[in-house]
């Protein structure tokens, strides 16, 4: 399967990449490698073969206990922040 | 014009899970806490953090599924739902999407007239909240308090069955009804806790296939919904019969204009490629925890209709307006229990009736009302032994609620006490003939209706207090010529 143009750009819309249109043909053709690799496993046969959800099978999710344990750490996260104001984390107006 | 257009409905309803933490970490989940004091490093989305299950919410998930009569899914799995936004600090949201927790299940709604119908829930899956984007009082740009990031939410997503916005109306009661018997959910839709997404079409009435349809975003009060939904209905059948098409989108609805508006095409916006959660390995469920689920069920709404039906002979309608809500059904069965199951039905009357209407007024929830259930059933013993009459009664109710005081009390200081001595009833009546000698002689002469005018005086000269029953019986005689 090989991917064009218009695949990258859509890709790169939904993880908000700013892409040339010089670069597109050029992730056109290596993620179209790419997916020509993983398209090997399309080859395998997997008849009675379970989906997995994970690698480490017949593991299962381990629970935790309903119990607040983290206090407040507003001050200490919020000075990684380029800019906050009342507490809000700001960022760029968001308009609906 | 509606006659030739079947309306379909499916509703997704988010119920936030009344756990104390996170879904997904420790932190507390209290409603209102100065904006970011409640997000931890998990709920930050810093590097190098895990989630971890919370295991009270997965009980709470169980707990609905077997209320809804589903299959609870001895394996489930968590996966990412991807799409940007601020108040999503990860870039996806943890959610179900194969392999829910809760499978196939129905709940049945009774409308107005009294039909019934059954309502398919295709799902609920566990999911968290995102946080919320502020705009108000900020010049050029958007404050995000990330509290609510990570609370647990169960999504629960119905079948199309649903033909107009009243069904969709009652099935969110009964949902909202069910959650909080559950105690999974508070069900305050004020502060978000119980929030609804509307799946709208129309077709030709008679047509199998569906028509496209808009999904309304967020609707926060029952009386939203229907009007959002009616709105919503009447916009596209006056799209397509001026010859126009429906495009499958996101609408927003504005109560302030009544309308809904298009928020963006949906095509577009919503790929939001799972896959399966590489930090959360599969969630099993045993039977042996399910069977202990079910054991701590409590008695589900349409039980309780059912046994006031048959236990005190009310009215299927009454019957459920009285476990509407669990806090509302022990209410009047501690009243029920003072005044014995003989005298169901009257306590059901003021349950609904008095009592209702002082908590609407006051605006109190049925916990904190000013008249508990040991008051209004001494009141009510009052109107059954004859002390007073059911007219007074509602005078010395809203005495005990605004006095505080039994109903004993107040009969005895505003002296209500109804006159029962035929006596006294005799006397009054012979004054109040004394008095009027032409309604008397018109009485005679065969003007029946005047009888009604006799009873007013003679209560109007008792304060109301003369035994209606005894008033009629001694005046009848005395007016027919005693």
């Amino acid at each position: 399967m090989s991917l064009t143009s218009r695949d990258v750009e859509k890709i790169a819309h939904l993880a908000r990449l700013g892409i040339t249109d010089q670069e597109k043909p050029v992730y056109a053709s290596n993620l179209s490698k790419i997916v020509e690799f993983v398209d090997q496993l399309a080859r395998a046969r997997t008849d009675g073969v379970t989906p997995m959800a994970h690698p480490l099978e017949g593991l299962t999710q381990r629970l935790r206990a309903d119990e607040v344990t983290e206090a407040d750490g507003r001050e200490k996260y919020q000075r990684n922040a380029a800019a906050v104001q009342a507490g809000l984390y700001l960022v760029p107006k968001v308009i609906e | 014009m509606m006659k030739d257009w079947e309306v379909v409905i499916g509703l997704e309803i988010h119920a936030q899970l009344a756990t104390r933490s996170k879904i997904f970490s420790g932190a507390a989940t209290a409603y209102g806490a100065p904006p970011n004091t409640q997000a931890c490093l998990v709920d930050l989305a810093y590097p190098g953090v895990l989630p971890v299950l919370n295991a009270e919410a997965v009980r709470m998930a169980v707990k609905f599924g077997l209320a809804i009569g589903a299959p609870i899914a001895e394996r489930s799995i968590f996966a990412r739902k991807n799409y940007f936004y601020p108040d999503l600090p990860k870039g996806y949201q943890i959610s179900q999407y194969e392999q829910p927790i809760v499978g196939r299940g129905s709940l049945e709604i009774v409308l107005d007239e009294g039909t019934a119908t059954r309502i398919g829930i295709t799902r609920a899956h566990l999911e968290e909240d995102a946080g919320k984007s502020l705009h108000e009082g900020l010049a050029n740009a958007t404050g995000i308090d990330l509290n609510r990031a990570g609370t647990p939410l169960l999504e629960i997503v119905s079948e199309p069955d649903m033909r107009s916005a009243k069904e969709a109306v009652a099935y969110m009661k009964k949902l909202h009804t069910l959650v909080r018997y559950l105690e999974i959910c508070d069900g305050n839709m004020q502060e978000g806790s119980f929030r609804c997404d509307a799946n709208v079409s129309v077709r030709p009435r008679g047509a199998e296939k569906f028509g496209t349809r808009a999904e309304i975003k967020n609707l926060n009060s029952f009386r939203f919904v229907e009007k959002a939904i009616q709105h919503e209905v009447a916009r596209q059948i006056e799209l397509i019969e001026s010859g126009g098409t429906v495009v499958q989108e996101t609408r927003l609805y504005d109560s302030d204009r009544d309308e809904t508006r298009s928020m963006r095409s949906k095509e577009e916006a919503n790929d939001y490629r799972y896959f399966p959660d590489p930090d959360l390995l599969p969630l099993a469920i045993d039977r042996a925890f399910i069977e202990s689920v079910r054991a701590s069920l409590p008695e589900l709404p349409d039980q309780k209709a059912a046994r006031f039906v048959s236990d005190y002979q009310l009215s299927r309608y009454d019957a459920g307006v009285l476990s509407a809500s669990r806090e509302t059904g022990a209410y009047f069965e501690a009243v029920v229990a003072r005044v014995g199951a003989a005298h169901a039905k009257l306590a059901a009357n003021w349950v609904m009736g008095e009592l209702s209407s002082a908590l609407n007024r006051d605006n109190l929830e049925i916990d904190a009302a000013r008249v508990g259930p040991q008051s209004l059933g001494g009141l009510l013993d009052r109107i059954i032994d004859g002390t007073i009459s059911g007219k007074l009664a509602k005078e010395v109710f809203e005495a005990m609620w605004s006095e505080g005081r039994d109903a004993d009390a107040i009969i005895e200081a505003k002296g209500l006490r109804q006159i029962t001595d035929a006596g006294a009833i005799a006397t009054a009546i012979d004054a109040v003939i004394a008095a009027n000698p032409k309604q008397l002689a018109d009485y005679r002469a065969g003007k029946d209706k005047l009888f009604g005018f006799f009873v007013g005086q003679v209560m109007k000269a008792t304060g109301g207090k003369a035994n209606p029953a005894q008033l009629n019986d001694l005046l009848k005689a005395k007016l027919g010529g005693g």
